[in-house]
C-alpha cells in the first residue's frame, strides 16, 4: 500500500445489495480533512455509513493503514474510528457528561466503571469544544449547537485517529457552524486527527477542507483539493444549479441576474457598487455596470449580476471604447446612478462621465 | 482568574456527584426497607393471622409443628419469594425491551409477549394433562419460551416494515389478542378437570407455588438476572443507538440477539408460573428511573429488580387480603397501579414534544 493513512480501492456502497456509487478510490493522509459534497440524495451518507460499517460495502476494499476495515473488529475499530451522526438521539435521563463518558466505552473495563484518568480525559474532551459549563445539563435540554459539540467531544473523548461526521453543521447557526468547523481544523492540525465528514455549506467545505470529493449520480464526480475542484462550471454541474451562481474564489453564492432589457447604468468604484447592485437585483432591475477596471471588486459581482460590464484593463487610463460605450448607455438608459467613484489619475475620464450624467440620477 | 473558574467548576461537578451517588444509596436504601416491610406484611396478613413475634421464631425454624408453621413455610413463603423473584424478573424483561426498542412504552405485555408464552402454555398444558397427570416446572418454561420468541419473532419481522413505534405498539398488542383469544378458545373447550387449573392461571395468579416452583423459577430469573448485569455496559451503548454503540466496538448483531433472548427468557418464566402479568414490565423501570433520575444501566438494573419484586409483592398483598376471602387476579391489582402510571409518563413525553 502507500504511506496514506485512509483509503478506499473501487468501493462500491449501496443498501440491501443495490450498487447506488461505484468505484470510489480515495486516498487520505493523516490529518487531513476531507469533505463530500454534492447534491441531497447524492449518497454521501451512504458513503460515510460504509465505511464507518454501518452499511454492508458491496465491493471493493477499505483500508486504514495496511489493515482492511472489514478484517477489523469492532472493537479494534472503536479505537481507531469515532463518529458523529445525523440521527438524533434521545437518550434518557443523561446528562452532557455523561454523553461525553460514553466515548470512553472501548478503554473501560468489563462494568464500564470510569478510571480517574478516564474522567481527566472526558473533561480534556469537553474543554476542547468549550462544552465544561454544560457538564450536569440534560442532553435533551440543550441547544443544537451545544448538542454537536457534546456529540464532537464525545468523539475526541473515544481517542480515534480517524473522526467521520455526517452533516455536522445542519442545524446550527453560522456562529456554531464556525466554531465547531475551527475546533475540527485545530484538531486535525494539532492532534493528527484525520476526520472525513458531509457538509451542505459548499462555501465552508472550500475553506476548511484539504480535499473535496464531489459525489453525483453513481460515482464521484470530481476530486482533489478544494482549488482544483472548485471551479464555478464544476459547482453549477454538481448540484445542477440553474438559478444563481457560485463564486469559487470568495465561495460566495449569488441569486440569478435581472433578466430583461437595462434600466439603469451603474458608476462605481472599489466595491461602492455591491450595495447598489444587489438592492436592483432586489427590485428586479437589469443593469449595466461600469466603467470597471477587471480587478475591481464591483467588477467580480457584476459579471454575475449585471446584464452588461463595461470593463478597462487594470491600471490602464480609461479607453476609447470603454468610455463611448459608457456614453452610449447614458444616452439610452433613463437612469444613471453614482455610487461613489474615486477619481485618480487612471480614471480621470470617470470625472467627465458623471458630469454628462448629472441630469439623470 | 481562569483557573478560579475552572475550580469552581469542577467542585460543582464533584459535588453533583456526591449528591448523584446519595440519591443512589437512597433509593436502595428506600427500595431494601420496602421489600422487608412488604415481607413481613405479607407473612403476617391472611386468614389466619400471625403475630410478628411468632413470624420471627418461625423463619427461625422455630416451633416446628405448629400450625402457622406449615402456613408459613408451605403456602406464604414461597408465594412471597415467588412474587418476589418473578416481579424482578417481569421489570428487567421490560427494562429490556424498552432498550431494545428504544421506547419506555415497550414491555413484555403490549408487545404481545407475555400473551403469546400463555397460549404455548395453555396448548401444552392441556396436551400433557390429557396424557400425564403432571407438567414438569420446565416443560412449562421451555413451552413458554418458545411462545415468546415466537412473539418477539413476529414483531421484529413486522419492525422491518413498520419503522414508527407506535404502530408497532399497536401490532403488538393486536398480537397479544390473538394469542389470548386462541388461549380462551382452548380453556373454553378443555377437559373440566383442566380448567380449574388453567383459568386462574392465565389471568395471573401468583397463588399455589410450591418450592420446587420456587427453585425453578430463582435458577432461571437468577441466572438471566447475572447475565443482564453483565451486559450493563454494553446496554449503555445501546441507549445512544445502534450506530454510536457499533462505533463503540459492540457487536450489534450478537447483542441484539443477547437481548431478546434474555428478555424472552425472563417474561416466559415469569409466564409459565404466573400467566401474563401486565404493566408490571414498563411501570416499575419507569419509576425506578425517575426515582434515581439516571437511566445508568449499571444502578437501573439492580434497582428495576429490586422495584420490580417489591411492586409484585405489594400488589399479590393488595391481591391476597382486598377482597379476602375472594382472591384478585395479579394483574387486575397490577394494572389499578401500573396503568396511571404509563398514562401519565405518556402525557409527559408528550408534553415534552410540545415544549
Amino acid at each position: 500500500m502507500s504511506n496514506f493513512y485512509f483509503t478506499t480501492r473501487q468501493l462500491t456502497v449501496g443498501y440491501d445489495g443495490v450498487p447506488l456509487i461505484h468505484d470510489i478510490t480515495i486516498d487520505i493522509a493523516r490529518g487531513e480533512i476531507v469533505t463530500l459534497i454534492g447534491p441531497n440524495g447524492s449518497g454521501k451518507s451512504t458513503i460515510l455509513k460504509s465505511i464507518t460499517r454501518q452499511l454492508r460495502m458491496i465491493g471493493g476494499q477499505v483500508f486504514i493503514e495496511s489493515e482492511e476495515l472489514r478484517k477489523l473488529s469492532y472493537k479494534d475499530l472503536s479505537t481507531r474510528m469515532a463518529v458523529v451522526l445525523t440521527e438524533r438521539m434521545k437518550p434518557e435521563l443523561m446528562t452532557c457528561r455523561d454523553i461525553v463518558a460514553t466515548g470512553r466505552y472501548p478503554y473501560t473495563g468489563r462494568l464500564g466503571i470510569l478510571s480517574a484518568e478516564d474522567e481527566i480525559k472526558v473533561e480534556a474532551a469537553m474543554d476542547a469544544v468549550h462544552a465544561l459549563e454544560l457538564r450536569n445539563r440534560d442532553f435533551n435540554a440543550i441547544s443544537d449547537g451545544q448538542r454537536q459539540r457534546v456529540l464532537l467531544a464525545r468523539a475526541i473523548c473515544q481517542e480515534p485517529e480517524i473522526i467521520i461526521l455526517d452533516e455536522p453543521t445542519s442545524f446550527l447557526d453560522i456562529r456554531h457552524k464556525l466554531q465547531l468547523l475551527s475546533i475540527l481544523r485545530k484538531m486535525a492540525k494539532e492532534k493528527g486527527i484525520t476526520v472525513i465528514m458531509s457538509l451542505h455549506e459548499i462555501d465552508l467545505a472550500q475553506k476548511i477542507s484539504d480535499k473535496i470529493i464531489c459525489v453525483k449520480g453513481d460515482h464521484i464526480a470530481r476530486s482533489g483539493p478544494p482549488e482544483k475542484v472548485f471551479d464555478a462550471d464544476a459547482i453549477r454541474e454538481l448540484y445542477e444549479i440553474d438559478q444563481g451562481s457560485f463564486d469559487p474564489l470568495f465561495g460566495s453564492i449569488e441569486l440569478p441576474r435581472p433578466e430583461g432589457e437595462p434600466q439603469a447604468l451603474v458608476l462605481s468604484a472599489c466595491g461602492t457598487g455591491i450595495p447598489v447592485y444587489r438592492s436592483l437585483q432586489k427590485q428586479g432591475v437589469p443593469f449595466v455596470a461600469g466603467i470597471l477596471y477587471s480587478n475591481d471588486i464591483d467588477c467580480r459581482l457584476a459579471r454575475v449580476l449585471a446584464a452588461e460590464v463595461i470593463e478597462e484593463r487594470p491600471f490602464m487610463p480609461i479607453g476609447d471604447d470603454a468610455f463611448n460605450r459608457a456614453l452610449h448607455w447614458i444616452e439610452r438608459l433613463p437612469r444613471v446612478i453614482n455610487a461613489g467613484v474615486e477619481i485618480g489619475q487612471t480614471n480621470a475620464r470617470m470625472a467627465e462621465l458623471i458630469e454628462r450624467a448629472k441630469d439623470k440620477s | 482568574m481562569q483557573n478560579q473558574n475552572d475550580n469552581g467548576v469542577r467542585s460543582a461537578f464533584l459535588s453533583e456527584n456526591m449528591r448523584r451517588r446519595a440519591r443512589y444509596q437512597l433509593v436502595f436504601v428506600l427500595l431494601a426497607a420496602a421489600f422487608v416491610l412488604i415481607t413481613v406484611l405479607n407473612i403476617n396478613t391472611g386468614s389466619v393471622a400471625i403475630p410478628v413475634g411468632e413470624i420471627f421464631r418461625i423463619l427461625l425454624g422455630q416451633a416446628q409443628d405448629s400450625p402457622q408453621y406449615s402456613i408459613i413455610w408451605k403456602i406464604r413463603l414461597p408465594r412471597i419469594l415467588m412474587a418476589a423473584l418473578l416481579g424482578g424478573g417481569l421489570s428487567l424483561s421490560g427494562f429490556l425491551l424498552q432498550t431494545f426498542f428504544g421506547n419506555p412504552i415497550a414491555g413484555p405485555f403490549v408487545l404481545g409477549i407475555s400473551s403469546g408464552a400463555k397460549m404455548v402454555v395453555a396448548l401444552t398444558m392441556i396436551y400433557f394433562l390429557r396424557f400425564f397427570s403432571h407438567v414438569s416446572s420446565w416443560a412449562l418454561i421451555v413451552a413458554a419460551f418458545a411462545g415468546s420468541l415466537m412473539s418477539v419473532g413476529f414483531i421484529l419481522l413486522l419492525s422491518r416494515k413498520l419503522k414508527q413505534m407506535s404502530i408497532l405498539l399497536v401490532a403488538g398488542i393486536m398480537i397479544g389478542y390473538i394469542c389470548s383469544a386462541v388461549t380462551d378458545f382452548v380453556v373454553t373447550f378443555a377437559e373440566d378437570a383442566d380448567i380449574v387449573n388453567l383459568r386462574g392461571w392465565s389471568l395471573g395468579s401468583f397463588s399455589g407455588m410450591s418450592w420446587d416452583n420456587v427453585g425453578v423459577a430463582a435458577v432461571m430469573v437468577g441466572v438471566t438476572a447475572a447475565v443482564t448485569f453483565a451486559m450493563a455496559k454494553p446496554i449503555g451503548a445501546y441507549q445512544l443507538g445502534e450506530a454510536y454503540a457499533q462505533s463503540m466496538g459492540v457487536n450489534i448483531r450478537a447483542f441484539r440477539i443477547a437481548l431478546i433472548v434474555v428478555s424472552s427468557l425472563l417474561s416466559a418464566t415469569v409466564t409459565a408460573f404466573a400467566g401474563p402479568i401486565s404493566f408490571v414490565g414498563i411501570a416499575v423501570p419507569h419509576l425506578v428511573k425517575r426515582a434515581l433520575k439516571t437511566s445508568k444501566p449499571l444502578i437501573v438494573i439492580p434497582a428495576v429488580f429490586l422495584g420490580g419484586a417489591v411492586f409484585c409483592m405489594g400488589c399479590d398483598l393488595i391481591a391476597r387480603t382486598a377482597f379476602a376471602p375472594t382472591e384478585l387476579n395479579i394483574s387486575t391489582v397490577t394494572s389499578v397501579f401500573g396503568a396511571p402510571v404509563v398514562i401519565a409518563m405518556m402525557l409527559r413525553r408528550q408534553g415534552g414534544k410540545a415544549a
